[in-house]
């Protein structure tokens, strides 16, 4: 039977639409073009503004700070919490489980709006923490899904096996469900980490002074039109970082 | 015969594998018909040729005169019963059933009486407004057989019918089949790679081998009178030697001499010259045990051998028997009237018996070692 | 073990991220809908008392289009992406596991790529300057003097292009589970490519395309950098209205009663879809 072609050519447009930005943004990154009308020669430019506007480092350091700790406290709460769901099966689970979808569809502007009205009527000063605090909750969510497909898939006869074979309940759990769960848990990791590093709308909301994160500083070059195409190098250097998110958290799903 | 549905010299390749392999078959008006083979022989292939969901190679394929090589499978005179059934899970049975008929967008009222009808042939009417997964296997597969019916194809085609049940339905429906197709009278084409279910189901079946067929024939034929080792092993059980004619006798009966066995005559099927080298074919079930030489005569095969397995079946019994460097399966039933046989044990010497209208020689061609 | 120690074993499982959510989410999220009864104080903080004041915030002639904006743009987008996600999840499920994993992937990565910089690098291909503009132009699709840029058409541009990962993935996980064998069943009963597709793979895939659905569209709704960002003065949605509320008038109680409007609006569709998948599946299989 001969297949239609329409599918298969729609879904390499698709696919052309979807990297087309990109791929202008990182071609203007060594165009000597400011605005990336056209081609005006090649430069290293750019690059090298931005290896010297400090402020930019400065945020990066402040960004990898919040996402590293809290990619970190997402994914212990997260584990627990799949754990948790994927254990036991009650009304307090079907409350928990909601809880935990919530936010997946909750849109940002009224997370970081409420949060800023949490902080605001407790009087706790914005900043590093609130920050923090804000990434965990929308990260949270997303971890505990991605073990819980993990614990979905995971064959539980393993742990029989091994209590069978002389193992204690905790060498069970340490010995096999731990390793092979591990992927799934570093996986989530990696997905709470790039969220926490692309927010801008919750942070927005609950950054104070002193705190500007790397989207928020982007926010604010893209207000100058002189910092525009160092914008372009920083982007550059995103989102090949993302390929390589990417590609290592290809790596952690392949390995079960 | 009528050359109703034609297969004229189909080639199909996936990549370098020739799936079927320059196939010709015709089929009559109205006749039940298998395509029967192990998995990987090309009868799905063939199938799939025939519903248009594949692309032939090279070759034609008619129905009714009719030359629909080129059709999309929608507009094919023939429908299929798929082997997991198909049915689609969001439509109602009654729906299912109806789908064919709306997509060729008949009235309303024809619609409703023809599927009312077929609903009822195949006893399903109170099931109408049930959805697929509410059924049972033997439920959906009737589904899947009014909901092709209903179209009035020319030829039916049925992917492996009775796969998907257990043993118990499986014969239920094997009846229930054979009734369905002499109530319509429709061509029905089967493919199985159950040897009791095509001879069950249909008047003639296709053997296919690696692409090709080996034979077609009705199933009587088909055991008693195999042409190839290939047949003979598919369809039933059997043992093969390997030998050379040294007598030819008078109305096609030939002397065979096998080494470490002996002589026995059987009866040939085709031209069969001097010191040619054969390949000779006997049922288990036409061999005869006894523990006596059997009273001699010139028509009589006997050879002494040695028990060396016995497994019990119930309704039959199996021995291996050594003789020389052959190993010899026979099987008796069990019966107080089989009279004459015995029951030796292991390592017992035996005489085994056929009569030489029994032994076979196969295709020629296959003779080689 | 008794059942004792199984119930204060869950509740240790489930605490934590139980009271983290309670704290940081349910609080929070009570607090706007408690926050819009409230006054609005000159310093910029909520007053004492109780009001329904807040409430004509939504009736304000003012505040109409942009809610009709909002809607507008979220179903538009909404369209679009699921009329591109489908035959898209029917292709990708389709090709062999490598070249499918390949794809995924390629869909998967801007969407991973920074917020920001993917709105960005539309800002900078739509102005008047950049490459799409100039090369339209040269080509006479459009006027010398048009501007791609900060209007309505820039806006649901960007917003498909953001949006269109939350439809490929949902319908493809349904498209993944799907028969194509019943498509050979459809093409064998007389139905044509274009009608196997719409009669038996889009039904087959519904719970997908409603997910999908919701999710593009219960995204969109709270889109505000977008606007912000791409769409000019007069193409403001719900989100622009709040931030503005929040950081120009420093009205925190008329932030909240659009807040709530908004939630609401994000949480009736959500309701509406979980409770037909409930039924849904009950009937497919009872």
């Amino acid at each position: 039977m001969k297949r239609s072609w329409f599918p298969a050519l729609l879904t390499s447009g698709v696919i052309v639409f979807l990297f087309v930005p990109l791929v202008v943004l990182v071609t203007n990154s060594f165009n000597a073009s400011r605005f990336g009308g056209g081609w005006e020669g090649f430069t290293w430019g750019w690059y090298e503004k931005l290896w010297d506007a400090d402020e930019v480092w400065e945020s990066v350091r402040i960004t990898l700070k919040i996402a590293v700790s809290a990619s970190l406290a997402s994914m212990a709460l997260g584990t627990v919490a799949a754990h948790a769901l994927h254990r036991f099966r009650s009304w307090l689970q079907s409350a928990h489980s909601m809880l935990i979808t919530l936010p997946l569809v909750m849109p940002d502007i009224l997370m970081g709006m409420s949060l800023l009205a949490l902080f605001v009527l407790t009087g706790i000063e914005t900043g590093l923490i609130t920050i923090w605090v804000a990434h965990v909750t929308f990260c949270l969510s997303f971890v505990t899904m991605v073990v819980l497909g993990r614990l979905q898939d995971f064959d539980f006869t393993l742990i029989d096996a091994a209590r069978d074979l002389g193992a204690t309940r905790t060498q069970a759990v340490c010995k096999v469900l731990l390793p092979l769960l591990l992927p799934g848990v570093l996986a989530g990791g990696l997905l709470a980490f790039t969220l926490s590093v692309d927010d801008y709308v919750i942070t927005f909301f609950v950054s104070g002074p002193g705190t500007t994160t790397l989207p928020l500083r982007v926010a604010s070059m893209m207000k100058t039109s002189r910092s525009l195409p160092v914008i372009n190098a920083l982007s550059t250097l995103l989102i090949a970082s993302t390929f390589l998110i990417a590609a290592l958290s290809f790596r952690l799903q392949r390995r079960s | 015969m009528d050359d109703f549905l034609v297969i004229d010299r189909i080639s199909k390749s996936f990549g370098p594998l020739r799936a079927v392999d320059d196939v010709t078959l015709s089929v009559s008006r109205g006749e039940a018909f298998s395509l029967l083979g192990p998995s990987g022989c090309g009868k799905t292939t063939l199938l799939r040729l025939i519903a248009g969901f594949e692309r032939p190679g090279s070759g034609r394929i008619l129905v009714n005169g009719q030359d629909i090589t080129a059709l999309p499978p929608e507009r094919r005179p023939v429908n299929t019963v798929f082997q997991n059934y198909a049915l689609f899970p969001h439509l109602s049975v009654w729906e299912n059933v109806a789908f064919g008929l709306r997509m060729s967008r008949r009235p309303r009222e024809e619609i409703r009486g023809g599927v009312d009808r077929m609903l009822e042939l195949v006893r399903l009417s109170e099931h109408a407004r049930k959805r697929p997964a509410q059924l049972s296997g033997g439920q959906k597969q009737r589904v899947a057989i009014a909901r092709a019916l209903v179209n009035r194809p020319q030829v039916l085609l049925l992917d492996e019918p009775l796969a998907a049940l257990d043993l118990k339905l499986r014969q239920h429906m094997l009846k229930e089949l054979n009734t369905i197709h002499e109530q319509v009278g429709t061509t029905f084409i089967y493919v199985t790679h159950d040897q009791g279910e095509a001879m069950n189901l249909s008047g003639r079946i296709a053997v296919m081998n690696v692409g090709k067929v080996e034979q077609v024939d009705t199933p009587e034929r088909l055991y008693e009178t195999p042409r190839s080792s290939f047949v003979a092993t598919f369809i039933g059980d059997a043992n093969f030697f390997t030998g050379t004619a040294v007598e030819l006798q008078h109305e096609g009966y030939v002397r065979v001499m096998v080494e470490g066995l002996g002589s026995p005559l059987v009866l040939s099927n085709g031209a069969v010259t001097s010191n040619q080298t054969l390949r000779l074919m006997v049922r288990p079930e036409k061999i005869s045990l006894t523990l006596k030489h059997p009273p001699s005569g010139e028509r009589v095969n006997a050879f002494r051998g040695i028990v060396e397995d016995i497994a019990y079946f119930g309704s039959h019994t199996r021995y291996r028997i050594r003789a020389g460097e052959h190993s010899i399966l026979a099987q008796l039933q069990r019966s107080r009237f089989s009279g004459g046989e015995i029951d030796p044990a292991r390592g017992t010497e035996v005489w085994m018996t056929f009569h030489p209208d029994e032994g076979r020689v196969l295709k020629l061609e296959d003779a080689a070692p | 073990m008794t059942a004792d120690h199984q119930r204060s074993k869950q509740w240790l499982l489930t605490l934590p991220s139980l009271a983290w959510l309670g704290v940081f989410f349910v609080i929070p999220a009570v607090l706007i809908i408690i926050t819009a009864f409230r006054p609005a104080d000159l310093q910029g903080g909520v007053g004492a008392g109780w009001t329904m004041e807040t409430l004509k915030v939504l009736g304000d002639p003012a505040c109409l289009p942009v809610v009709w904006r909002t809607v507008w743009l979220g179903a538009a987008s909404t369209l679009v992406c699921l009329a591109l996600a489908l035959p898209m999840s029917f292709q990708i499920a389709r090709v062999g596991p490598r070249l499918r994993q390949f794809l995924l992937l390629l869909v998967v990565i801007p969407f991973l790529s920074n917020f920001l910089i993917r709105i960005f690098a539309w800002k900078s291909l739509l102005h008047p300057e950049g490459p799409l503009t100039k090369l339209l132009i040269a080509l006479r699709l459009v006027p010398e003097d048009a501007l791609l840029l900060n209007n309505a058409g820039a806006v649901l541009l960007v917003l498909i292009y953001t949006q269109l990962p939350f439809a490929i993935l949902p319908l493809y996980a349904a498209a993944e589970k799907f028969d194509f064998g019943l498509l050979d069943a459809a093409r064998d009963l007389g139905a044509g490519p274009w009608r196997s597709f719409t009669k038996v793979f889009v039904p087959g895939v519904r719970r997908g395309l409603i997910s999908a659905a919701v999710m593009v569209f219960v995204s969109a709704l709270g889109q505000y950098v977008i606007p912000q960002m791409v769409g000019g003065a007069s193409d403001e949605m719900l989100g622009n209205m709040i931030a503005r509320r929040v950081f120009a008038d420093r009205n925190l109680p008329h932030a909240s009663a659009l807040a709530a409007a908004l939630l609401l609006a994000v949480l009736v569709p959500m309701l509406v879809v979980t409770v037909w998948q409930r039924f849904d599946k009950k009937e497919a299989t009872a």
